[in-house]
């Protein structure tokens, strides 16, 4: 039995999708994207031609919501169902867009290049914990018309992981659209086996920009996943009470799915977001703080009312380094989120309010992942009685009888997770001799051997070859002559 | 075809598959295999990899206790054919081992006993809450080497200490070597209660009987 936690009880999740019901009629949402007016429009929405107020009526909702797919897979690069979204099955990947990166030698946050999200990748890549990539980091070293298809490109070259990624603008989404079609070979391989999926963020409150509004209705039409990831910060960009949050969570949700169902019915899409309340003392935005898990719970029991899957961001923490602060809160917010039965879970490996990326992070939140996964695999049945059939004629009321069984041999790693070696669990004696390391030092041995363990995938050559000479094109219309040498690959990074 | 049992017999021990160690050192004895090849060619192969593993973080606990119960059957087995043509089978050394008086707690003990004895020592395990005139007279009695004590209480501990000085006054030492061990023993406790040596686990105690005996 799969533990759960739930915060609401049924008659409010109905209050909350009355009211979020309410607030799409009045006030409306604000639509900046003139082919989304007209799809709501046509639908039956009303529209105020001078601020893009769309006026939403309840039975567009109802049908929109109701043609989302329950379930869907995302596959890695062998094609291989990877990551499924849908019920209560329970993922995680690193957090996305960071732009700083933690130096483990220096501690200073150092504005991200290629190398540190290829450091990431490979990091992530060799953590099982990890169901799915993310393109973690901005590279800084490439123009911004492509900061986003490169990290794309990246994670594609270095990763066999289904990866979780995003657009920042309309003309980006449909390139990064072919990125994938070229791997998988044509358009509609793509969306028959998607590799990736996008996020797509509504701006608080109630608010559809222009971008991210297109973003919806090109990944729709190309029937490769989007994620929706709405951010009410409750107490400034949305009502203070958690239960207000959640209930224009909602509303932002069901408009988004709106547009994007009504651009194309039965296209995969999630109820996820990065909700979080609104620090009164130092006007942040705390990923750490137990009310935005709160958050998070209980907008996903909202979806699963829908039979929506789901996102959220949890597993992360504010801290600057990655001390016993990101240890507890990245611990405790990764358990509520498994314990919400939560599809994908992003934000490990992130410190600062989701702006900086640690690789030793990365290693520690993994085990604070397969600790949730654990929990959530719950107290299993394995034997066929409780313990009467552990106690056989060679019991000698010993300590250690129970070692020499073989059942135990057979069922030990069934019950116990086994950790790496970043959790301490040595006799003091052994800890000094081993140099006396706490666990940020044992995670930066760890994340050095993995660096050292790594391989790339090996892709299709002339897949590949396709996959870089788009990327290349991309680099020159953006005024680049070269793109950064990368490591590892023999391909030729300059315009021939 | 000798060759392929003795790795047979390595895997069986490194599987913990006790019934199939016994199965190997009977099909030993029929083929005429000398019972002294058998073990050091074959299962003692497969004890050095698991204890080397288990060194490693690789394997745990259980597997390396399951390969020291293997590693004792196919011995029992194979034993019994060497006194019948008259020789022994060397062992390292005759080792006494017992859990302190007032203690209770031998989970570690009872490991390092299996893997002593895996390893080619011989054990006489007396158990716990052994008082020292006991695990003395037993020492002497089998004219043990080493004689190995457990505590996991800090309050029982300190018999440790006793039996050192009950062997110092008798003028057994250094003939009778002593190692300590348990949850909380250190080093620096072993070297103030003049112990010859202790270690961090069973694969450790191993090490040391070794050094003890001149066996490295």
């Amino acid at each position: 039995m799969q533990p759960k936690l739930t915060l609401l009880t049924n008659d409010l999740i109905e209050r909350i999708l009355d009211e979020a019901h309410q607030l799409l009629l009045k006030p409306g949402v604000k639509v900046n994207n003139r082919e989304a007016r007209e799809l709501l429009t046509s639908a039956g929405a009303q529209v105020d031609a001078e601020t893009n107020v769309v006026h939403i009526p309840t039975q567009i909702v109802h049908k929109t919501t109701a043609s989302v797919p329950n379930e869907f897979y995302l596959y890695n690069s062998d094609g291989n169902p990877a990551v499924k979204y849908g019920g209560d099955t329970v993922h995680f990947d690193p957090g996305s867009s960071g732009i700083a990166m933690l130096n483990p030698e220096t501690l200073e946050h150092e504005t991200t290049e290629t190398s540190h999200l290829l450091k990431l990748i490979k990091v992530a890549e060799q953590l099982p914990q990890y169901d799915a990539q993310s393109t973690a980091v901005i590279c800084h070293d490439v123009p911004q018309q492509i900061q986003d298809s490169y990290r794309l490109y990246l994670a594609l070259l270095y990763s066999k992981k289904p990866i979780v990624t995003g657009a920042f603008t309309n003309k980006t989404v449909n390139e990064m659209i072919e990125m994938l079609a070229i791997l998988a070979g044509g358009r509609d391989a793509a969306r028959e086996k998607p590799r990736a999926i996008f996020d797509v963020c509504p701006a608080p409150p109630l608010i559809w920009s222009d971008f991210a509004s297109g973003n919806l209705i090109a990944l729709a039409r190309a029937g490769i996943p989007a994620e929706i990831v709405s951010v009410p910060l409750a107490g400034a960009a949305a009502p203070v009470t958690l239960l207000g949050a959640v209930t224009q969570h909602t509303a932002e949700c069901l408009a988004g799915i709106a547009i994007h169902q009504l651009a194309q019915a039965g296209s995969p899409i999630v109820w996820g977001g990065a909700a979080a309340i609104f620090d009164m003392k130092k006007g942040a935005t705390p990923m750490g703080a137990v009310e935005t898990a709160m958050l998070d719970c209980s907008y996903a029991q909202v979806a699963k009312t829908l039979n929506i899957p789901t996102h959220t961001y949890l597993g992360a923490t504010d801290s600057k380094l990655v001390d016993a602060q990101a240890g507890l809160e990245s611990g405790i917010t990764a358990m509520i989120g498994a314990l919400s039965g939560i599809n994908m879970i992003s934000g490990s490996g992130m410190l600062d309010f989701l702006s900086c990326h640690s690789a030793e992070k990365l290693v520690i939140d993994a085990e604070g992942i397969a600790m949730a996964k654990r929990m959530i695999a719950g107290v299993q049945l394995h034997t066929e009685t409780l313990a009467t059939g552990f106690y056989d004629d060679n019991i000698n009321f010993k300590g250690g009888d129970f070692l020499k069984q073989k059942i135990t041999m057979q069922l030990f790693r069934k019950e116990q997770h086994l950790p790496s070696n970043v959790i301490d669990r040595d006799s003091m004696h052994n800890w000094k001799q081993a140099g006396s390391l706490d666990a940020f030092a044992r995670a930066k041995a760890i994340v050095n051997e993995l660096l050292a363990s790594y391989s790339r995938p090996q892709l299709d050559e002339t897949a590949e070859q396709a996959l870089h000479a788009f990327m290349l094109t991309l680099a020159r219309n953006a005024g680049m002559n070269a793109l950064p040498a990368l490591e590892d690959t023999a391909i030729a990074n300059t315009i021939g | 075809m000798s060759e392929e049992l003795y790795e047979r017999m390595a895997q069986s021990i490194i599987e913990g598959e006790k019934e199939i160690a016994v199965e190997l050192a009977t099909k030993a004895i029929e083929l005429n295999i000398h019972p002294l090849d058998a073990i050091a060619k074959g299962f003692v192969v497969g004890v050095n990899y698991i204890g080397d593993q288990f060194g490693k973080g690789e394997a745990f606990l259980p597997e390396l206790v399951m390969a020291g119960e293997a590693m004792k059957a196919a011995v029992g087995v194979l034993e019994p054919e060497l006194l019948k043509l008259g020789e022994a089978r060397e062992t390292l050394g005759r080792v006494v081992l017992a859990t302190v008086e007032g203690d209770i707690h031998e989970i570690g003990k009872t490991l390092v006993g299996t893997m002593l004895s895996a390893s080619g020592f011989e054990v006489t395990d007396l158990g716990v809450d052994q008082p020292a005139e006991k695990i003395i007279g037993k020492a002497i009695e089998i004219d043990a080497q080493i004689i190995g004590m457990s505590a996991l209480l800090t309050t029982t501990m300190i018999r440790q200490r006793e039996v050192i000085e009950e062997l110092d006054k008798e003028g057994l030492r250094p003939r009778i070597k002593v190692m300590v061990g348990g949850a909380p023993i250190t080093k620096s406790w072993a070297e103030k209660i003049n112990a010859d040596g202790t270690a961090e686990d069973a694969m450790g105690a191993v090490q040391l009987a070794k050094k003890l005996v001149g066996k490295e």
